[in-house]
């Protein structure tokens, strides 16, 4: 929920130095479905502190598994994985099927371009918001 | 004015709020209910890779739930929130407790070892500044229990499990539902939740 908001006032900032035209272009579009996309992940996970789930700042170029503070499951630890756009759409379209035994119970984003917005999204908080948290 | 007219809105719809309480309390007895039955004839026959999963997926929603009720308990310890609201969120509350109890239950029959409630959680208490802020926090939990139970109902292996998630759902899309109403806002904004 403090994801969200502070997303949304990032979308709105965007908006306003875009030229204060409140139609989004593409991009904007884009973000906006991302961080509608980012509501089913909020049961779990936040993008500043670990809950359910681990946290999603700092998450873009890590290592799966690593982040300090977070238990995470013996799978994902030792899945290899590397978070980028490609590592972050195979997971999110079947986490149990990339990597059976994480204990994230979600059955995925089944619409590509659903995933396509929520990376975008996270990529766009992780540059903009989250400045170190997470590392 | 414009302060006036929403502070009206909102009181009217906390009233209502409050007069739906009691019905809603005895749903989720009932709701518990059917719960329990379900729950108590969890154990298929299924392979042990897939109870392995059925725990691992029980337990996430273990944890979640536990939040759940440590949110409240900061709700209700906050000071914020009026005599008029405190007990539904209470009951609210109780709900989240009784899901601990029936998806621990599951975790334990299927051989598991239920997830502990942490310590302590990260809640954003900086940015709970009023009641408001209270419930909308709530509801933002509750409306990301939705979709993570969405999100686990395909994935049982016994799907006595995802029955009972799915009345759990219901529960606790009624609580987002009732929330949003009191905020002032369309409780159900869409046919479809995923």
């Amino acid at each position: 929920m403090k994801g969200a908001r502070i997303g949304r006032l990032l979308l709105w900032l965007l908006a306003g130095a875009a030229g204060g035209a409140l139609a989004a272009d593409a991009a904007d579009e884009l973000l906006v479905r991302g961080e509608n996309v980012y509501q089913r992940c909020i049961g779990c996970h936040s993008l500043t502190v670990h809950r359910t789930g681990p946290r999603h700042c700092g998450l873009i170029g890590r290592r799966a598994g690593t982040d300090p503070g977070y238990q995470y499951s013996p799978a994902l630890a030792d899945s290899g994985i590397v978070w980028n756009a490609e590592s972050l759409d195979r997971f999110l379209a079947a986490p149990l099927d990339r990597v059976p035994g994480t204990t994230m119970g979600f059955a995925g984003i089944a619409d590509p371009e659903d995933r396509r917005a929520v990376i975008e999204y996270l990529q766009h908080a992780n540059r903009e918001y989250c400045n170190g948290i997470g590392g | 004015m414009r302060h006036k007219q929403f502070h009206s809105a909102f009181q009217n719809s906390r009233r209502r709020f409050l007069q739906t309480t009691a019905g809603t309390t005895l749903s989720a007895a009932g709701v518990a209910v059917v719960s329990g039955l379900g729950l108590s004839s969890a154990l298929a026959d299924v392979g042990d890779a897939d109870v392995q999963k059925d725990i691992r997926i029980l337990n996430t929603a273990v944890a979640a739930e536990h939040e759940a009720v440590a949110a409240y308990q900061l709700g209700a310890d906050s000071g914020l929130l009026t005599k008029a609201v405190a007990p539904t969120a209470i009951a609210f509350q109780s709900h989240h407790k009784q899901h601990v109890d029936a998806l621990a239950g599951a975790v334990r029959k299927l051989g598991g070892q239920p997830a502990e409630p942490k310590a302590e959680y990260a809640f954003p208490v900086d940015k709970l500044e009023s009641e408001r802020d209270v419930l909308e926090f709530a509801a933002g939990l509750e409306r990301g229990a939705v979709s993570a139970y969405a999100g686990a109902i395909p994935l049982f292996a016994d799907r006595t499990l995802s029955g009972a998630a799915a009345s759990i759902l219901a529960d606790e899309a009624m609580h987002w539902a009732v929330l949003r109403q009191v905020l002032g806002l369309d409780p159900v904004p869409g046919a479809f939740f995923s």
